[in-house]
């Protein structure tokens, strides 16, 4: 367990990366001192840098209580929620580095945007006609795709990625396999996304060093529970030749459930 | 100066459940939608709902049906509530549910394989549809999976500045806007807007709501002349976290008590059996909150100066397994152990019942081809919303405002913006920058509204503390005019600030005004000077911009049918 530090009046330095990309070619480090309190997280701290010191500094942040996912930054060079990392669990030398996989904004703000264009190219929800309704469905059935759409899109595990920081790879990363997962586990969807993320998307490359599952906020075992489970289905689907036989002569897509 | 221009039938402010529902409505119109949004998408204070939905679904308690919805919406809102949007949200709340359900949201199951519900503040029946205390999460996952895959435009992290109107017709023309990531200016004209933009937490110091919930939609209404109502009614939720100091006013969900957990002073008194013998801990959020208020008023609170709140009884892996945000979040962020300590809790606050004026079949405001949903419009809560209701209401109002816009757009011809009334906003908007450094910036000044805000309008009301504050709140309009920040137009968070802050000075003189004008005790509006509800004061106080300033006035509530009436029976006045 960890522990929250009672002494009130000590401070922190903050050493934060800096960079305008319409003005400034080079980046750079400014510090700041910080009081602080009891309790208080590293966003705390920046926020008080932009309300006192430097309200120039970009930081985004929406909830300050770990359920938004915005505020995620390099803390110390790790990948973290600021609002959901104690600044007494840290030395007093702080250094913020935005997420390093992104291009720039500015300051300590990252363009995620990206992410919204893969996710467009991911099959959507594709519900099997029933004439059932309300659905019927389990506890037991639901929980698998429950535990991936706790994902709160703060994408540190995109930012860990080491395949992903390739730039040049096609990898989509573990946000987006933890994505198509939650579809493709969902016990009314029909569609299938492994083939699609293994051929097109680059699945195969991610070779299961479980950094993105460390780094996750919501504690999602994204490498065993999504990425290991979609590696595995897609190599039913496209290496295991009586399978893809009775798939084919089955005419059928290999989905539990559906008839 | 430099903008850009583009073009829609629809265009939405705001990204949460509202906004999105709106524009996948008015996109399954076959209309063109842009949304703008402050936030990055995903992000909006949906996320933070905890509870879950209302709805009479009825698989937990079968004698549910949408006539006791109906009637806990409309007695629990302390009868000021708009019946016609009560009977369309007790309606069609169940199929807003499966409508979700439908588009891929998974909801904690029953033993039968049904939708699960748990027990709520002030509902009759279990009637709380939700996973886990997650379920805003999962209804923004849904939409936005949902929008992703569709034909609409998205800036976000762009705010709008001002609404545009046709001089001659009065009808709306679009918005305004900053695009926070380029720093760029940009028009966005539209033949309907729909507002849905949330509410405005943030006006007060102990808040559960996010960064963005500073009333901007509600404030850029008001400024084009729509009209704004129940600006009195405040909802401060019960439980928010007291401690750590940067946790203070985070949300403790209602579900905590809905499951089981109780509420004790320092003196281990089970204090709600004495405020409340009958619904208890479960009595609705006005109630619970006055009761916490009064138990701390008297000394009778904990360390941190909260009262106790305890789901131990329920053991770890119940506690785990319904309540597990809870669970973390005081671990995290108080490095308290909820299945083996108890939880310190105040009131926050929480949500705005009051807001924009809006027709309640089409949503539309009094300016034409202007709409509003979700909880920058009014009138469905009340004195006090119900836990649960605010989730139906988006996906219910949202669903209807954008097939309303949509309905609009379709009959209306593309407007003009004039470039001279866009160039004069971004003029204003660049008016904050100062050029050289070191400007005090807005925050000393937001402070001040904070905490006349969280000192005058508090729980308990009265005459003189609210002309203080009102007063109070008027010379920090003054001052706004000299508020300058650094920086420039990219991602600055000072010029943010600015422009909120202004949006909210404005909405918190409605507020004192509409407070200081409703002279009796009515649901979340407590007034010590008056701590009786009267007859008198069944009535909605609007508030309209007349050439700049406030103007109030009383708007009777319209006659409820016989066949509703007689559903909530009669109201009690002593």
């Amino acid at each position: 367990m960890k522990s929250i530090t009672t002494e009130k009046n000590g401070t922190a330095t903050f050493k934060i990366f800096r960079k305008d990309p319409s003005r400034d070619s080079e980046g750079r480090y400014d510090e700041f001192e910080v009081p602080v309190e009891e309790g208080m997280s590293v966003l705390d701290g920046v926020n008080y840098i932009v309300e006192h010191i430097d309200p120039t500094l970009s930081v985004r942040w929406n909830c300050k209580a770990a359920r938004c996912g915005s505020c995620a930054a390099e803390i110390n060079g790790y990948p973290k929620l600021m609002c959901k990392t104690h600044i007494s669990d840290l030395p007093s030398q702080i250094k913020l580095d935005p997420m390093g996989a992104f291009p720039l904004v500015k300051d300590l703000v990252a363009d995620v945007s990206s992410n919204f264009d893969i996710d467009r190219r991911i099959p959507g929800f594709s519900p099997r006609k029933t004439s059932e309704k309300p659905w019927v469905m389990y506890d037991i059935d639901v929980a698998r795709s429950q535990e991936f759409r706790k994902c709160i899109e703060c994408f540190l595990c995109q930012d860990v990625c080491h395949v992903v920081r390739d730039h040049s790879s096609k990898y989509i990363g573990p946000r987006h396999v933890v994505k198509a997962a939650a579809l493709d586990m969902h016990p009314m969807d029909t569609a299938d996304r492994s083939v699609l993320l293994t051929k097109e998307k680059g699945l195969g490359l991610c070779n299961v060093t479980k950094c993105c599952q460390e780094v996750c906020p919501e504690h999602i075992a994204i490498t065993d529970n999504a990425i290991i489970p979609e590696k595995e289905r897609a190599a039913d689907k496209l290496y295991d030749p009586v399978l893809s036989l009775l798939d084919k002569f089955l005419n059928r897509t290999g989905k539990q459930g559906e008839k | 100066m430099e903008y850009d221009t583009y073009s829609c039938d629809v265009l939405i402010l705001g990204s949460g459940g509202a906004g999105l529902r709106a524009a996948l409505a008015a996109l399954d119109s076959n209309c063109s939608v842009i949304i703008i949004s402050k936030s990055l998408l995903g992000k909006a204070h949906t996320v933070m709902a905890e509870g879950g939905i209302a709805a009479s679904v009825a698989n937990v308690d079968t004698k549910d049906n949408w006539k006791v919805h109906f009637a806990d919406t409309i007695i629990e809102g302390d009868y000021i509530g708009n019946w016609q949007m009560a009977e369309i949200l007790a309606k069609e709340a169940p199929d807003a549910v499966y409508e979700l359900e439908r588009m891929g949201a998974l909801f904690d199951r029953t033993q039968d394989g049904k939708i699960m519900q748990r027990a709520f503040g002030g509902h009759t029946y279990k009637r709380l549809c939700h996973v886990g205390d997650k379920t805003g999460l999962e209804i923004i996952r849904t939409l936005e999976d949902g929008i992703l895959h569709r034909k609409a435009v998205i800036f976000d992290e762009t705010l709008a500045t001002t609404l545009t109107k046709d001089d001659e017709s009065g009808r709306i023309t679009g918005a305004v806007g900053l695009h926070m990531r380029s720093g760029r200016f940009a028009a966005f004209i539209a033949k309907s807007v729909v507002i849905a933009t949330g509410g405005l937490g943030r006006i007060y110091k102990v808040t559960s709501n996010s960064w963005e919930s500073t009333g901007d939609g509600i404030a850029l209404a008001f400024k084009s002349g729509a009209e704004l109502s129940d600006m009195e009614m405040v909802q401060f939720h019960p439980t928010g976290m007291v401690w750590p100091n940067a946790a203070r006013g985070l949300l403790v969900t209602e579900s905590v008590r809905g499951e089981g957990g109780l509420l004790y002073n320092s003196k281990g008194e089970r204090f709600m059996l004495k405020y409340s013998p009958e619904k208890k801990e479960l009595d609705a959020r006005d109630v619970v909150a006055r009761s916490i208020y009064y138990e701390i008023q008297k000394g009778n609170c904990t360390e941190h100066g909260g009262v106790y709140l305890d789901i131990m009884h329920k053991g770890p892996d119940f506690i785990k397994k319904k309540l597990p945000g809870m669970y973390t979040q005081f671990m995290e962020f108080a490095n308290v152990d909820i299945t083996k300590e108890r939880m310190e809790v105040a009131p926050t606050v929480h949500y705005f019942m009051g807001g924009i004026r809006t027709d309640p079949e089409s949503c539309m405001t009094n300016i034409s081809g202007l709409f509003a949903a979700g909880e920058a419009a009014s009138g469905l809560h009340g004195a006090n919303r119900l836990g649960g209701n605010s989730l139906a209401d988006i996906l219910i109002f949202g669903r209807r405002a954008g097939t309303h816009a949509a309905e609009y757009a379709k009959q209306a011809e593309m407007p003009e913006i004039k470039s001279s009334t866009i160039i004069s906003e971004i003029k204003r908007v660049k008016e904050f920058l100062a050029d050289g450094r070191n400007e005090a910036g807005p925050y000393s000044l937001l402070d001040r509204l904070r905490d006349a805000m969280q000192q005058h309008l508090g729980i308990i009301r009265e005459e003189k503390s609210m002309k203080e504050g009102l007063e109070k709140v008027r010379s920090i309009r003054s001052e706004l005019k000299k508020v300058k920040t650094s920086g420039t137009t990219s991602f600055n968070h000072g010029l943010m600030e600015c422009i909120a802050l202004e949006n909210m000075a404005l909405l918190a003189e409605c507020m004192f005004l509409s407070a200081i004008e409703r002279k009796e005790s009515r649901g979340a509006h407590t007034r010590s000077d008056y701590p009786k509800k009267s007859i008198k004061w069944k009535l909605n106080i609007l508030c309209s911009n007349k050439s700049g300033s406030i103007k109030l006035s009383h708007s009777s509530l319209s006659l409820m049918p016989k066949e509703l009436s007689e559903i909530i029976g009669e109201e009690h006045y002593n």
